[in-house]
């Protein structure tokens, strides 16, 4: 029994995986595709990592699946963060249909 | 013109879920088929990405769906050491992810 709900959270991550994917493929500029892919990567990962660690049980190979995935998601936002934040600041334009730029609208009140 | 775009793409979907759920393959390939075409879909946007960003953006998705593929061989051939590979990739992916963000700003590495 526990050994379905380990593989029903599996196919759960590899489906967030898979869209994710699609999503850094099909959108159309930087900042969106890095909306869409590492929120759903990350959490698809995740889903994969509690699927392993239900199977597993609390053998070290379990263990280590649950820290893996603490880490991944205490980690991957930051990184996704991180980059966003290069990516602006290098002068990459918005795509011309985004409507809004709180972030440029900040610093301009800041100077 | 984007009505049929939308109906191949969700037609070549089921296609592949309908054939991947109905063949006789043993369950790590099928898990294993699908994470790989994620990360051919990754690594298409790699290749073709208009800047920098985009890329750094497809390398930080694709360390990740590398730690999901390690933990699927740790469940399906009972060798623990992979875990531990995934701990060490996930780990080298945030320095690495950081690291590409600080040069696409522009600033030095110990700042």
């Amino acid at each position: 029994m526990i050994d379905l709900i380990g593989h029903i959270f599996i196919i759960i991550g590899l489906c967030f995986d898979i869209f994710g994917c699609i999503g850094l493929v099909r959108l159309p500029d930087v900042y969106n595709r890095l909306q869409a892919s590492t929120k759903s990567v990350t959490l698809g990962t995740c889903g994969i990592m509690f699927g392993v660690f239900l199977i597993e049980g609390f053998n070290p190979s379990g263990i280590k699946a649950m820290l893996v995935a603490i880490f991944l998601l205490l980690t991957s936002p930051t990184a996704a963060h991180a980059l966003a934040r290069a990516a602006y600041n290098s002068g990459i334009k918005l795509w011309h249909k985004s409507s809004v730029d709180y972030y440029k609208e900040s610093k301009e009140f800041k100077e | 013109m984007k009505n049929i775009r939308w109906l191949i793409g969700t037609l070549s979907i089921i296609l592949g879920v309908v054939i991947i759920v109905t063949s006789e393959m043993p369950l790590m390939n099928k898990y294993l088929i699908v994470i790989l075409f994620a990360g051919f879909l990754v690594l298409y946007r790699l290749i073709k990405g208009p800047t920098a960003a985009d890329r750094s953006v497809a390398v930080d998705v694709l360390g990740i769906l590398v730690i999901g593929i390690c933990a699927l061989l740790a469940i399906f051939t009972h060798k623990s050491w992979y875990m531990d590979i995934a701990i060490a990739w996930a780990l080298q992916s945030f320095i690495g992810v950081l690291a590409l963000a600080k040069y696409l700003e522009g600033r030095n590495f110990d700042d």
